[in-house]
């Protein structure tokens, strides 16, 4: 399992990286592994607003459905439409292939540093 | 008394003892004494084979079979092909569940691939789900894909056949949401009245066509109207029509649903039928209900599996769109199978014919002084008549086997299809005559 | 095979309809089809060779042993479809005038009367079309009972997590929160969760009894009960009807309004998923919010599709029912139980059941621990049983219970047959401790082996390509 140690990340298993104003959010290697090959992603549109801890999107599998829960509180500034047609890339590339960029925002999670997302991960 | 339990008193003994216990009653032991029935149900004692038959039969025999049925209004009496009454009798289609097992249900998930193949021939759209129950709740579920967060109304013209416009007002009540009827004018979507109903917050218009009163609605224009608004623009089609009327995707449409019993299915008293359900590629993850898609095994052999289940009730629970799960498979193998031995020529015949007999109907009956078409526009295999003594020439033609045209709003609502013969017809046209005399 | 396009050759068709008669009329310019439909053209024999190879690939009730869990597939009675092709009813028009189709009015009377009387109900529908589509109509009972006393505060509807999918699917199309409350460990209702979300924002509880794991909810009095105080109501999800019909009845156990699957409990054919029935019944005080047809009834009612519903689906299940009658009907009920038992009774030893107990019509194996023991998963042993000839158990249902396999033998099986299925199921225990990769690759006998799943849904191809 792959944890970038730039990155921070929720105990939902999201990844956060913060560019400039912007809050880039995807899902963690922890997280495709678990759910397994993923076959569609469920974006919100830009301009809604998201709410952290609350659902913003969901992954589909062949046999499941699993929220994307934000880590963040604020306005959704773009969206990842590549995944709309590959969502594998989530699978094969957790860190390459970002979800949404989050602006304005207002509140976050509580977030780990790689160290204690590995430690949370090793508990799970 | 029938039974179909085939262990006999010693072998359930046996099992009962296997199981551990002494008295069947023990097997209920979880119920609460209280609640047991404490006495037999009050229903008959149970028959033979034999007897059962004759009983039906009897009750069958309560029911007046017509000749001729020039009644349509949702149910159209087709010529039902020998074929197509015999294949889906057999055992294995008939008595399969729905096909979750793919490497043992390859034939009913390929009928299902077929069938989507051919609904989305007929509509020209990308797409088609593998039935839902029925016209009426196609037209619903139709509304329900189309509405988002922001566009929650949905349109209906009043042209609508009203079992499916009050199916779709049920479906909207179920989810709060708004349903309005756009009005009427001359037999027609009155477009004025659109126009003026298309707002921000609509999220689709449905338009049947031919409409109930069997007349062709203008549908690219009303589609256009839809289009500009933002909105969805949903077609019912008579899946007949559809072998020689412009397509649902020439008009523009996103969304094309119908009643699919004149595809090979007896009218039935009202069921079974099939709804057809179609959409554009770009839509195809908001269509609800199974969906056949194809892929490979692992020795790469085509294969076909229900796909995209993700969106369905088993999966998404309470967010899943629809609550569909098993509906029609079995009135859909029997559609593809109709298409399939009428072909694309066999199918425009069924659909030329009975609009040629119609139109000599109603040429015939508004020759009779009295008799007037309401609305006069171009129209497929139904009309609506003005005239006098609708009961009477009812029960008149009663008399000779024949089910005349649908009593309705002070008039008849007649359908002819490649059933009825000139001949035929020229007995009707006389019995009118005579009536009205 | 070959897809029936492939098959098609240009030209190729059956001789149905004769010359027409009249005159033709065409189309006006702008209303006419630009493009044929590209429908196969084909001869009677090529369409009769076709289907018959397709049917060839469908294991039915009638090619073997069926126990797939929740859906009852008991044996179709070849008399009820004879019944259902009768002409005096697959020849009616449903806006025949009342005197021509009384026939058709007695058979839906009698069968309301008589699953009135299996279920203490006082009305039913027998419009809504599968038991989903039941769900959606009884629930929308209860709404409107609530909106006719203009009680607007009820939002909510409680599903236990061990229900049906289509439980919490229906709420949420009629409009309501679904609040799921955790089950007890035997997937019997908790009454102490159940009692932490009732209030007067609660418009009704949903529930299955027997429950999804085939256990009799003792509690069903205070259950429903407790709803009732809390001015909710409350609706019975007739999925496991056919373990208690003629023995105890929803009525007397306090719902008050009610769904059957027609295809489940009354034997008529599951067609490869559908046409079934969904009749709904109801106590009295519902009657009056019972749907229409606005066409062929009445106008102004509620209606959830085109006029009475699946007719000929409801002439089987009276003729099923007339068959049994007023003995076969518990009989029916009891030996389904028993067959149940004994399964799981022979079972026992090798895979484990999730409730070591009495079970109603259907049981629970767990594997999760035979799963962690040898890698060899539920799935693996379902697809295993399919090279023996028998349809898998209902797979990973319900989620309460990890790697479920769930059994239902129904009662139209014999001794022998349950003797088998047990045999075969040993068989695979051990062969999962001593081959278990043999089994991650069955089925090895069928047409086609394990479809690729994630390709399907990634690149969704849904209809044929025409070259």
């Amino acid at each position: 399992m792959t944890i970038k140690p730039e990155l921070q990340y929720s105990k939902d298993h999201e990844w956060v990286k913060k560019e400039d104003d912007l809050f880039v959010i995807g899902i963690s290697d922890f997280a495709q592994d678990a759910l397994g090959d993923l076959v569609f992603v469920n974006l919100p549109e830009v301009g809604d607003a998201v709410t952290a801890g609350e659902a913003f999107g969901d992954v589909e599998s062949v046999k499941a459905v699993s929220d994307l829960l934000s880590p963040v509180s604020g306005t959704v500034a773009e969206i990842n439409e590549e995944l709309l047609d590959a969502p594998e890339m989530l699978n094969n590339d957790p860190y390459g292939a970002w979800i949404i960029k989050v602006s304005d925002v207002t509140a976050t999670e509580e977030l780990l540093d790689a160290a204690a997302y590995e430690a949370f991960c090793a508990e799970a | 008394m029938g039974s179909y339990v085939p262990s006999t008193e010693e072998e359930r003994r046996e099992m009962l003892a296997g199981v551990g216990l002494s008295d069947y009653r023990e097997l209920y032991r979880d119920v609460p004494e209280s609640m047991i029935l404490n006495r037999p149900l009050d229903l008959p004692e149970g028959k033979s084979e034999m007897e059962v038959r004759n009983a039906m039969a009897e009750l069958a025999a309560k029911n007046t079979v017509y000749k001729t049925v020039l009644r349509g209004a949702g149910a159209y009496d087709h010529y039902i092909p020998s074929i197509v009454k015999y294949i889906p009798a057999k055992e294995e289609f008939l008595t399969a569940y729905t096909p979750y097992q793919a490497e043992i249900s390859q034939g009913v998930l390929q009928s299902i691939f077929e069938y989507q193949t051919m609904i989305a021939e007929l509509t020209g759209m990308d797409a088609s789900n593998a039935s839902v129950y029925d016209g009426a709740t196609a037209a619903a579920e139709a509304a329900a894909m189309c509405r988002d967060r922001k566009r929650r109304v949905t349109l209906i013209s009043a042209t609508t056949h009203p079992d499916v416009i009050n199916t779709v007002r049920t479906y909207c009540y179920g989810t709060n949401d708004e349903l309005l009827v756009v009005p009427a004018k001359d037999g027609k979507t009155d477009t004025e009245a659109l126009k003026s109903m298309l707002n921000d917050g609509v999220a689709s218009f449905y338009v049947q066509q031919p409409n109930f009163y069997g007349v062709f609605e203008d549908a690219d224009e009303l589609g256009k109207l839809v289009h500009e608004a933002g909105a969805m623009f949903v077609m019912g089609c008579n899946p007949i029509a559809l072998a020689i009327m412009k397509t649902p995707k020439d008009c523009g449409a996103d969304v094309a649903v119908g009643e699919g019993q004149p595809l090979g299915m007896p009218i039935g008293f009202g069921g079974p039928y099939l709804g057809f359900m179609a959409t554009t590629q770009k839509n195809i993850r908001r269509l609800p209900g199974r969906i056949v898609g194809e892929t490979t095994d692992h020795d790469g052999n085509r294969a076909y599996v229900l796909s995209l289940q993700a969106r369905e009730q088993h999966i998404r629970r309470e967010k899943a769109s629809s609550n569909i799960c098993s509906n029609e498979a079995l009135c859909a193998l029997t559609a593809g199978l109709y298409m399939a031995t009428m072909g694309p020529d066999g199918m425009a015949e069924v659909a030329n014919q009975s609009m040629a007999k119609a139109h000599y109907l109603e040429k015939a009956l508004t020759a009779i002084p009295g008799v007037k078409l309401r609305y006069d526009a171009p129209f497929f295999h139904e009309f609506l008549l003005d005239m006098p003594k609708c009961k009477e020439i009812e029960q008149a033609l009663m008399e000779k086997g024949i089910l005349s045209g649908l009593p309705y709003e002070d008039g008849m609502l007649w359908c002819v299809t490649e059933k009825v013969s000139k001949e035929t017809l020229d007995t009707v046209v006389s019995v009118v005559k005579e009536v009205l005399a | 095979m070959k897809l029936i396009f492939e098959k098609s050759v240009k030209g190729r068709k059956c001789d149905i309809l004769p010359k027409c008669d009249v005159e033709a009329v065409q189309l006006p310019e702008g209303l006419m089809r630009e493009a044929a439909p590209r429908l196969p053209e084909m001869s009677e024999t090529d369409v009769s060779r076709h289907y018959t190879e397709l049917n060839k690939q469908v294991h039915g009730v009638n090619c073997g042993f069926y126990p797939l869990g929740s859906c009852t597939m008991k044996y179709n009675p070849r008399i009820d479809e004879e019944a259902a092709a009768m002409e005096g009813f697959t020849n009616i028009h449903p806006l025949a005038p009342k005197s021509s189709v009384r026939g058709c009015l007695e058979v839906l009377d009698t069968l309301r009367t008589d699953l009135c009387e299996i279920t203490g109900m006082d009305g039913m529908t027998f419009q809504p079309a599968a038991g989903a589509h039941g769900e959606f109509t009884g629930v929308l009972l209860i709404k409107q009972y609530h909106d006719s006393r203009n009680d607007k505060k009820r939002t909510k509807i409680i599903v236990p997590d061990s229900a049906h999918g289509t439980n919490p699917a229906t709420a949420a199309m009629c409009g309501y929160q679904v609040v799921n409350i955790p089950s007890a460990p035997d997937g019997c209702v908790d009454l102490e969760e159940l009692k932490k979300v009732l209030g007067d924002d609660v418009a009704g509880l949903m529930l299955t009894n027997p429950n999804t794991v085939g256990i009799f909810d003792e509690n069903i009095l205070e259950i429903t009960k407790l709803v009732h105080e809390a001015g909710g109501l409350c609706y019975y999800d007739g999925a496991n009807t056919n373990a208690i019909m003629g023995i105890v009845r929803p009525g007397d156990m306090g719902f008050d309004c009610i769904h059957l699957n027609l295809h489940k409990t009354f034997a008529t054919p599951h067609g490869g998923g559908g046409p079934g029935a969904g009749a709904v019944g109801c106590k009295e005080f519902l009657k009056p919010f019972l749907p229409h047809s606005a066409l062929m009834e009445r106008p102004g009612s509620l209606q959830v599709r085109g006029f009475m519903g699946n007719f000929l689906v409801c002439v089987r299940a009276l003729a099923y029912v007339m068959t049994l009658g007023r003995e076969g009907i518990p009989e029916a009920a009891t030996n389904a139980v028993l067959n149940a038992n004994y399964l799981m009774s022979r079972i026992k030893g090798t895979f484990s059941p999730a409730f070591d107990r009495i079970c109603m019509h259907e049981f629970v194996l767990d594997l999760s621990r035979y799963e962690k023991e040898t890698g060899v998963s539920a799935l693996d042993v379902a697809k295993s049983l399919i090279d023996y000839g028998m349809h898998p158990p209902t797979m990973y249902f319900p989620l309460i219970v990890h790697e479920a396999l769930m059994l239902e033998p129904t009662e139209t099986e014999g001794k022998e047959t349950l003797d088998w299925a047990a045999d075969v199921f040993r068989k695979l225990y051990e062969l999962g401790k001593t081959d278990p990769e043999f089994m991650h690759n069955a089925p090895h006998h069928t047409p086609i082996g394990r479809p690729d799943e994630v390709k399907a849904a990634r690149n969704p191809i849904v209809r044929y390509t025409f070259a």
